[in-house]
């Protein structure tokens, strides 16, 4: 079992093919990644820290063994040494797995008390192997 | 089939405050939660060892770290038994050979 994915020649899959992609992925049968997904309140808002550095935000729905992951209502944190943080919105997201390198679960309550405009930060590096 | 032997290691190792350094110079403590076989690791209570420079996960209480981001995992000495450890290793190495 794995993610079944599907193609849509209109690229962004409407709210009802989601659905149904992401119960396909839920079936999965990785019981340590299932773990910590069940382990977390779901439905939980997590980070995902890719291998090329960037910081995604957003709404885990899915995952399978390969822990390529299905995120809702995703943005983007752009930090920058100059500014403040950027988010950026994505919208429904798959990542595919070999570009993940950390998924964080994210405190609601820590979260929203971050005053982000004042957060300066050099943006994290991409994963050397 | 996967080398167990480090995966049994870590497995012992729950429970562990450990701090593991990323490949992208990212460098995470917190108490070892899971290990799987692909040494993915799973961390509670974490703490970016240098918050200043990486304010990224300053709402982060838990996470799951790919086990192939993974450069080290710094250990308390005295968690670990290094002979036992080498001997072990040395065996694995012998069996897979023949």
């Amino acid at each position: 079992m794995g993610v079944r994915l599907v193609l849509t020649t209109h690229g962004v899959h409407t709210s009802c093919n989601a659905l149904k992609l992401i119960a396909v992925v839920n079936e999965c049968q990785n019981t340590f990644f299932r773990a910590f997904c069940l382990n977390m309140r779901l439905p939980g808002t997590v980070a995902i820290v890719t291998s090329d550095g960037r910081m995604i935000v957003g709404t885990l729905k899915g995952f399978d063994q390969t822990i390529n992951l299905i995120l809702d209502e995703s943005h983007e944190r752009v930090f920058s040494s100059t500014q403040g943080v950027e988010q950026v919105v994505l919208g429904l997201y798959i990542v595919r797995g070999d570009n993940v390198a950390v998924i964080g679960e994210i405190d609601d309550e820590t979260d929203s008390a971050l005053d982000l405009g004042n957060i300066r930060a050099e943006p994290l590096n991409s994963v050397v192997h | 089939m996967f080398w167990l032997l480090f995966y049994s290691f870590f497995k012992s190792l729950v429970g562990k405050d450990v701090v593991v350094e990323l490949k992208n110079d990212l460098s995470i403590c917190g108490t070892l939660h899971s290990v799987d076989q692909y040494l993915n690791i799973k961390l509670t209570d974490i703490s970016v060892t240098d918050p200043e420079k990486y304010p990224h996960m300053l709402s982060v209480k838990n996470c799951f770290i790919r086990g192939s981001v993974v450069r080290y995992v710094q250990l308390p000495a005295d968690e670990v038994d290094t002979q036992l450890l080498q001997d072990a290793a040395r065996k694995e190495a012998m069996q897979q050979k023949q």
